[in-house]
C-alpha cells in the first residue's frame, strides 16, 4: 500500500474534489443555493472525509483517469455525463464520494433554508406531527379477523 | 489468567434477550452477572443531537458492524450473502439501533409444518407466549391501537403514533384498494412512560433516540435489573464457554478492555448474543469433549439462519408529506400475511409503510436508485422528490434452510484475535416468489396513492438485521440445539435465549418475540430451580 494513503487530501486533490463537487451539485441562482464547491461547503466536505479517505481518493483518481487527466477542462455536458456514468457504475468509491458530498451539502444553512427547513439539529426542539384522519380506520375496523387461529384449524 | 468469584448465573450479552432474562431472574435473588462487550450509550452521543445527524448513520452509527468499526464491534464476513449483517454491540444491543417497530409473530408462525406442511413447528405455541408478550409490552412501553383485525387481540399501553400527512395518504390508498391496514405498534413512547419522555418527532429513530422516547433495554430493563441486584460488566468480550469433566458449562473466558484474560466461573450460563454472535461463541467453544462446537451434537449450531428478505418499493407523490420529521414506522398491512396457495408460495409477508427521509438521505437514496441526476438537473429533480416520498417495505417470512449458516471464518478475527463469523446465505425460491408478489402489491398500492417514479430495491441497502434460527428450539436432540424451554440438549446448565432459538422467523420484526421467548425461558427456569439440571 502507498505509504501516503493515510495522508490528508493534498491541495491538488482538494482542487479536483472542488471541480467534481461543483459539477455534481452546481450553484443555482434562481433557487439562491450555492454549489457543493462553495468554500464553506467544500471545507465541510474535506473535514468530513474521515474513514472514506481511501475511497474518495480512489474516486478522484478514477474520475481523473476517465477524463484523460483534464476533468476541469471538459465542457459542462461532458463533465456531467462522466460523473453520472461513473456514479451509476455502482463502484463503492463513487458511492462514498456522493455520500460525502451530499452529507455536507444538505446540512448547509443556506441549502436547508431554501428547502424551507430549519437550520438546526433535530434535538432538542423536535417537530410537530399532525394526527391525520383517523376516521379512515372505520372501514378497517368492520373487517373480520384475518389471522389464522391455529387452535381452531388444528382441532378440525 | 485471573479467575473471578463464582456467580450463580452468567448471562453473555445485554441486548433484547439478555436484559429481559436478567430482569426476570433477578427476583430469585441469585447472584447474576452479565458480561457485555460494548459500552453504555449516552443519549447525548446520539446523532440527532448534531447537525451531522444524517452522515453519522454511515459512520459510528451505521447498522453494519463492518462499516461502523467501533472498538467494541467484531467483524463479520458477509461477502457470500445478498443480505448484510446488522447489529450493535453495547448495553441494549440491537435495541439501541432498531426502528422500534413492534409486531408480534402470528399464531400460525409457530405451526407452519402442521398448517402448511413446510419447515418445522415450534415446540411451543403463540398462546404459551401470550402473557410474556403482554409483560414485555409493559416493560418496553408500547404505543399502538387495540382492535386490529389483522392480529390476535393485544392492548398497547400507550396511544399510537399519529398518522400524520403520510399515514393519511397511505390510508386513503389502502381503503381505495380495499386492503387491511392499521397503525403500527411501536416501542416509541407517545406519552411520558415509566420515566421516559414522549416522542417529539426527532426524525428517524434507528441510530438512537436523544429524547429517550424509543425503548432500548439500557433504559427499560437494565435500570430495574441493576436495582434488583444484577451486575452488568461492560467491555468484557467472551472468547469461549468452558466445560468441566462432567460436560457441564464451567464458565466463560473473556477479555477486558485492556485485553487481559479472565475466567468467570458460573453455575448456569445463559447465552444472549443474537443469531450470529451465539453460534459464533458456541463454535469458538469447541473442545476435546465437544469437537464440533459446544452444544452441537445435532450439527445444527449455525444452520438455518433466517435474515428476512425485505424489498423496498418507493415512489413520489405530488402532495407534500411528513418527510423525515417523525418516526419512520407508520402503518402495517396484514392483508397478505397468511398462506394462500393461489399465490404460488407458502406463508406470507407484512407490508410496512414508511415515512420519508431527511434531506441528505433523500439525496443519497434517490441517487443510488438512479433517479436523482448529478449536474444542472439535480436541484429540479431533488425538489420534486424531497418530502414527497412514499415507501413500502415487504417483510417476508424466511423459512429455515440448513445451507444458510454461520460458521467461523478461517482468516478474519476480531481485535482480541477471536475468529469472526462467516455468513453463507441464499434467498430461497419460495421467498423469491413471495418477494415478487409483495413487490407487485406494493406497486399497486403506491400507484393507487398517486405515486410516480416507482423504484424497487430487492435487497435493501440496509438489511433489517434480524438474525434468527441458528440454535433452534425443539424436543428432538437430533433436530434441535435447545429444548422447549431453552436448555441445550447437550449441556444441562447452558441456556440460549436470543433469536437463535427461533424455529421459523415469521414475516415481522422479531424483537417483540425474542423478548417474549426470553421471558418465557426465564419463567421456565424459575419454575424448575430445584431440578434445573435434571
Amino acid at each position: 500500500m502507498d505509504s501516503n494513503a493515510d495522508a490528508p487530501l493534498s491541495a491538488a486533490e482538494i482542487r479536483d474534489l472542488s471541480d467534481v463537487a461543483g459539477t455534481m451539485i452546481p450553484a443555482d441562482a434562481a433557487l439562491g443555493v450555492p454549489g457543493a464547491d462553495d468554500p464553506v461547503i467544500l471545507d465541510d466536505i474535506v473535514r468530513s472525509v474521515g474513514r472514506d479517505l481511501p475511497r474518495v481518493r480512489e474516486a478522484l483518481a478514477a474520475i481523473t483517469a476517465k477524463s484523460g487527466g483534464a476533468f476541469a477542462r471538459l465542457d459542462r455536458d461532458a463533465r456531467e455525463a462522466l460523473i453520472n456514468d461513473y456514479y451509476m457504475s455502482g463502484a463503492a468509491a463513487a458511492v462514498a464520494l456522493g455520500r460525502l458530498i451530499v452529507g455536507a451539502y444538505y446540512r448547509d444553512d443556506r441549502v436547508l433554508l431554501s428547502l424551507k427547513l430549519e437550520a438546526r439539529a433535530p434535538f432538542p426542539k423536535g417537530y410537530t406531527l399532525e394526527q391525520g384522519d383517523w376516521s379512515l380506520l372505520d372501514a378497517v375496523r368492520q373487517r373480520p379477523p384475518l389471522w389464522r387461529d391455529d387452535r381452531k384449524e388444528l382441532a378440525k | 489468567m485471573s479467575s473471578n468469584e463464582r456467580v450463580d448465573v452468567l448471562i453473555i450479552g445485554s441486548g433484547a434477550s439478555g436484559a429481559a432474562v436478567a430482569w426476570s431472574l433477578a427476583e430469585t435473588k441469585m447472584r447474576i452477572l452479565c458480561l457485555e462487550q460494548g459500552d453504555w450509550m449516552k443519549s447525548t452521543d446520539f446523532p440527532s443531537n448534531g447537525r451531522d445527524w444524517e452522515a453519522r448513520r454511515y459512520t459510528d452509527f451505521d447498522i453494519s458492524p463492518n462499516r461502523r468499526g467501533r472498538g467494541t464491534d467484531y467483524p463479520v464476513n458477509d461477502d457470500n450473502s445478498p443480505m448484510k449483517i446488522a447489529n450493535f454491540n453495547g448495553v441494549g444491543g440491537g435495541t439501541v439501533i432498531y426502528t422500534a417497530h413492534w409486531p408480534r409473530m402470528h399464531p400460525s408462525d409457530f405451526k407452519v409444518k402442521s398448517l402448511d406442511g413446510v419447515a418445522d413447528d415450534w415446540p411451543i405455541d403463540y398462546w404459551a407466549l401470550g402473557r410474556f408478550y403482554d409483560e414485555n409490552d409493559r416493560m418496553m412501553g408500547v404505543s399502538g391501537l387495540a382492535g386490529d383485525p389483522g392480529v390476535p387481540p393485544r392492548n398497547p399501553p400507550m396511544p399510537p403514533i399519529p398518522l400524520g400527512k403520510t399515514g393519511t395518504h397511505y390510508a386513503r390508498a389502502m381503503n381505495r384498494v380495499g386492503w387491511h391496514w392499521w397503525p403500527s405498534d411501536t416501542t416509541i413512547a407517545t406519552t411520558p412512560y415509566e420515566g421516559r419522555a414522549q416522542c417529539i418527532n426527532l426524525g428517524h429513530c434507528t441510530p438512537g433516540c436523544a429524547q429517550g422516547a424509543k425503548a432500548s433495554t439500557d433504559i427499560t430493563y437494565w435500570p430495574l435489573a441493576i436495582r434488583a441486584g444484577v451486575e452488568l460488566r461492560t467491555r468484557c468480550r467472551v472468547r469461549e464457554i468452558t466445560t468441566n469433566e462432567h460436560g457441564m458449562a464451567a464458565g466463560a473466558i473473556y477479555y477486558d478492555a485492556d485485553g487481559n484474560e479472565h475466567f468467570q466461573p458460573a453455575e448456569v450460563v445463559i447465552v444472549a448474543c443474537n443469531g450470529v454472535g451465539t453460534p459464533r461463541l458456541l463454535l469458538n467453544s469447541a473442545s476435546a469433549r465437544f469437537p464440533n462446537g459446544l452444544a452441537n451434537s445435532s450439527g445444527l449450531v449455525g444452520r438455518n439462519l433466517m435474515l428476512h428478505p425485505w424489498p423496498m418499493i418507493s415512489g413520489y407523490v405530488e402532495e407534500t408529506l411528513d418527510g423525515g420529521r417523525a418516526p419512520i414506522t407508520n402503518l402495517w398491512s396484514k392483508q397478505f400475511y397468511e398462506t394462500d396457495s393461489s399465490r404460488g408460495f407458502v406463508r406470507g409477508y407484512t407490508l410496512q409503510f414508511n415515512r420519508g427521509m431527511g434531506p441528505a438521505n433523500q439525496a443519497i437514496t434517490s441517487a443510488a436508485a438512479g433517479q436523482l441526476p448529478w449536474g444542472r438537473d439535480h436541484h429540479r429533480v431533488y425538489r420534486e422528490m424531497f418530502e414527497h416520498r412514499v415507501g413500502i417495505g415487504v417483510a417476508c417470512d424466511d423459512l429455515p434452510e440448513e445451507h444458510n449458516r454461520v460458521t467461523l471464518d478461517p482468516v478474519l478475527k476480531d481485535s482480541n484475535g477471536i475468529p469472526a463469523p462467516r455468513i453463507d446465505y441464499a434467498i430461497s425460491e419460495n421467498t423469491r416468489r413471495m418477494m415478487e408478489h409483495g413487490i407487485a402489491r406494493a406497486e399497486e398500492v403506491l400507484t393507487a396513492a398517486g405515486a410516480k417514479r416507482l423504484f424497487c430495491s430487492r435487497t435493501a441497502l440496509n438489511s433489517p438485521g434480524h438474525l434468527l434460527g441458528t440454535a433452534r428450539m425443539g424436543s428432538d436432540p437430533e433436530r434441535s440445539v435447545v429444548n422447549e424451554w431453552g436448555r441445550c440438549h447437550d449441556v444441562r446448565n447452558l441456556f440460549i435465549v436470543d433469536g437463535s432459538v427461533f424455529v421459523t422467523g415469521g414475516g415481522v420484526n422479531p424483537t417483540s418475540t425474542i423478548q417474549a421467548v426470553a421471558l418465557y425461558i426465564a419463567d421456565q427456569m424459575k419454575q424448575r430451580l430445584a431440578n434445573l439440571f435434571d
